[in-house]
């Protein structure tokens, strides 16, 4: 069998479903964290391969430049996770939680 | 001489009398009987005649390139792959030769495991006047197998409320990057097993797993010391991959390439050692390799005077030994990295043509080693804070200011036009002086490893451990 | 991509990924999710050396697995009064939901879209060699604007994290219950 760009687009869309059930289900905020870096991982996942596969580009460097937009979620994603994590921990400091069902001030 | 006390003579008469005891070489070969005289005799002719033989050989360049050069025994590989894609298919020559390399790595793994802590334990006791193991087998040769069997028939126990899946899984898990490491090594121009163009990244990354197994060694333990091991661990591995990961770019600033095999061809062809024309780098990589291995001066996370064994300290039978042998298999594989970044590799001027190359790399790690086990005998253990501190505040803008004097002096070296020898002598004369001035200056000024005096500073392993006491703060007060 | 290897690494890995992913919502454990999580991560890298990826397979393992999981490590020892059982929240049945429907729908898409793809020979002929001397071109080429605003943007993550953690200066000695409190590990 040969592999084309739809095996890895399957595998990519799974890994962001999950990703994305995880960071809404989860009630852990760190938990949702480690969903939200999943769904991170699906895209790449489907960057990379769309810069393998994809015919459209006319040369090696167009076709890189997926690798460079991973690169580039790569860094967003070691960011937003810095911050994000700091949240949480500041939201404990603050509330003695991390549960998500429980901060609820901005309820209306 | 009557001034001499008395407590004195028994030392000086002992030396003395071994010596009178120990026979003179030539007596001793008076000793050995006329047919050992013979053997002797023959064996080194034989020997003689062997290296005449392999000296001609060499200087005639018959051997160059051939499968059966036993110098570089990568040509053998490849011509066996050459063998094996003319019969098969071409997965057939790559699982083969990715088998047999991998199996060499492990022998050779094996080996080190089993030599290497009789080597330390020997040259501890020689650096504390003792003797060392000297018991099982020639010299205590067999003392480390002998551990092993020991350690594996002891009962391994699970302590209570140990988180059953996370206690198993990081004895092993701790080991791959130990073996990962070796990969992109090269022994020999063409004996490389993994010779990835990212190679030292790769490195990093491989360093960077065992961060997350030795955690969760120390949290399942369900034990305050194996946590506080842990934490201790993942604290320090964190800081210190900054100035390894810095050590490691102006590397390859200089040579421009991730490759490990081209940053030694870098070198041999420069005939320069990196390690030279970049001291600081060497200096904040080797410091920050033993932050990383979890060696003395830098062995905090397991304090056995502190936490008992730190992250293993619920470990017992060979789960602890796997810890322990897995401490060793990476002192050496920081041997291997340092003698392949800065000492050079495989090339040693030349000898490597009479040497095997891999003979070379091997003599510069267990230098590396023995530099490693001279520290642990030699060195106090720094605390903690002293450890952070002196990596954030001084090792951290170090490399970074390295970092920048090297791009400087890379793109120099890049748009010069000249005999590269010109460039780079002036540019090692520049950082060895650079180098000098910081240890004669800024060292000095942060106050080293030791850190601040002692009135400034607060105690960091509760920051450290930080929500602890934030929470019994909140308790406190609700 | 027709070699017997490449075929097996992608099935194996591709299981590893998703069981990886799946296994993050269904244990019972926060640690035993971060661990399975850095599987994930293992596996996306390992499917990037699949597609000839090596420098992006490199900077998956340094980043994701070796950094950002730390990085969790610490915010889970950092909570310790959190709960550690990575339950589901009131609004689990939707999301989850969600989730398949959007698995569901990219699924769907992938097999169903004719992709303009290279195959055979072509695909081969595009095999990057080394990635790593064209990728940094292209970065500080032309993507130089967008890699000088990315490291901005860690800058700002960096002294926006530590400003946001800092905590503040401890009330004099004696306020805080000496040191006894680092035995009480969770």
């Amino acid at each position: 069998m040969t592999l084309t760009l739809a095996h890895y687009l399957v595998v990519s869309g799974l890994v962001f479903g999950l990703g994305t059930a995880i960071a809404l289900s989860k009630r852990n905020a760190i938990a949702a964290l480690m969903g939200v870096e999943l769904m991170l991982n699906g895209v790449n996942l489907a960057l990379v391969a769309f810069s393998r596969f994809g015919a459209a580009f006319d040369s090696q460097e167009a076709a890189l430049s997926g690798h460079v937009f991973v690169i580039f979620v790569l860094t967003v994603a070691a960011a937003e996770a810095a911050v994000a994590l700091a949240l949480a921990v500041l939201v404990y400091r603050r509330r003695e939680t991390v549960d998500l069902d429980r901060l609820t001030s901005m309820r209306w | 001489m009557s001034a001499v006390p008395d407590f004195a003579s028994p030392g000086v008469d002992g030396a003395a009398d071994e010596r009178a005891a120990r026979p003179s070489p030539l007596a001793a070969l008076r000793g050995l009987g006329l047919g050992r005289l013979l053997m002797l005799g023959g064996a080194l002719l034989v020997v003689g005649a062997a290296n005449a033989a392999i000296g001609y050989v060499i200087v005639d360049g018959r051997l160059e390139g051939e499968w059966y050069d036993l110098r570089d025994l990568g040509l053998a590989v490849g011509r066996l792959r050459t063998e094996l894609d003319a019969e098969f298919d071409p997965a057939v020559s790559y699982w083969v030769t990715a088998i047999l390399g991998a199996a060499g790595i492990l022998v050779f793994i094996g080996g080190v495991l089993l030599l290497g802590s009789w080597i330390e334990r020997r040259l501890l006791a020689r650096f504390q006047i003792r003797r060392g193991p000297n018991r099982v087998g020639p010299f205590g040769l067999l003392q480390p197998l002998a551990d092993a069997i020991k350690l594996m028939q002891k009962e391994v126990l699970m302590p209570r409320g140990a988180d059953r899946l996370l206690y198993v899984i990081p004895p092993l898990a701790v080991f791959i990057p130990a073996v990962l490491a070796w990969g992109p090594v090269p022994w020999a121009p063409n004996m490389t097993y993994l010779d990835i163009n990212v190679g030292v990244l790769y490195v990093i990354a491989v360093s960077s797993l065992g961060v997350l197994a030795l955690f969760m060694a120390g949290w399942a333990s369900n034990n305050h010391y194996a946590l506080l091991g842990a934490m201790r661990t993942v604290a320090m591995m964190v800081s210190y991959e900054i100035p390894i990961s810095l050590a490691l770019l102006s590397v390859v600033l200089m040579t421009g390439t991730l490759q490990l095999s081209e940053i030694v061809a870098w070198q041999e062809e420069h005939r320069l050692w990196l390690g030279l024309l970049l001291p600081v780098a060497l200096v904040t990589f080797f410091f920050s390799s033993t932050a990383e291995i979890n060696r003395t001066p830098n062995d905090i996370a397991e304090a056995e005077s502190e936490i008992v064994a730190g992250y293993h300290t619920e470990y017992s039978g060979m789960k602890a030994g796997l810890f322990m042998a897995v401490e060793l298999g990476n002192a050496v594989v920081v041997g291997a990295l340092v003698a392949t970044l800065f000492l050079g590799g495989w090339s040693l001027f030349g000898l490597e043509t009479w040497v095997p190359p891999y003979l070379v790399l091997g003599a510069k790690t267990g230098a590396i080693y023995f530099v490693l086990v001279w520290l642990r005998g030699t060195l106090p253990r720094f605390r903690l804070d002293q450890l952070m501190a002196f990596a954030w505040k001084f090792l951290i803008p170090i490399s970074i200011a390295n970092v920048a004097v090297v791009a400087v002096e890379a793109s120099i070296f890049a748009r010069l036009d000249v005999a590269a020898i010109v460039p780079l002598a002036a540019f090692t004369a520049i950082n060895l002086a650079l180098a000098a001035a910081v240890v004669r200056f800024a060292l000095p000024a942060s106050g080293g490893p030791r850190g601040a005096p002692p009135a400034l500073r607060r105690p960091v392993l509760t920051t450290a451990v930080g929500g602890l006491r934030a929470a019994q703060r909140m308790r406190v007060s609700p | 991509m027709e070699s017997a290897g490449v075929v097996a690494a992608f099935w194996i890995l591709s299981a590893t990924t998703v069981a990886g992913a799946l296994l993050v919502l269904l244990s019972r454990n926060l640690l035993h999710a971060l661990v399975f999580l850095v599987l994930s991560f293992l596996g996306t890298a390992g499917l990037f050396l699949t597609l000839s990826a090596d420098f992006l397979a490199v900077a998956q393992v340094l980043i994701y697995a070796g950094a950002i999981s730390v990085l969790i490590v610490f915010a889970i020892m950092l909570t310790p009064l959190a709960s550690r059982d990575n339950a589901s929240s009131l609004y689990a049945a939707p999301g989850v939901l969600l989730g398949a429907a959007i698995a569901a729908l990219v699924a769907f898409t992938a097999l169903d879209v004719g992709w303009p793809e290279l195959e055979g020979a072509a695909l081969d002929a595009r095999g990057f060699g080394s990635t790593v001397a064209r990728i940094g071109e292209l970065l500080l080429g032309q993507y130089v604007l967008a890699f000088e605003v990315a490291s901005v943007l860690l800058l700002f993550a960096l002294i926006g994290a530590i400003v946001l953690v800092r905590e503040d200066e401890p009330a004099p000695a004696g306020a805080e219950g000496g040191g006894g409190e680092q035995g009480r590990a969770p």
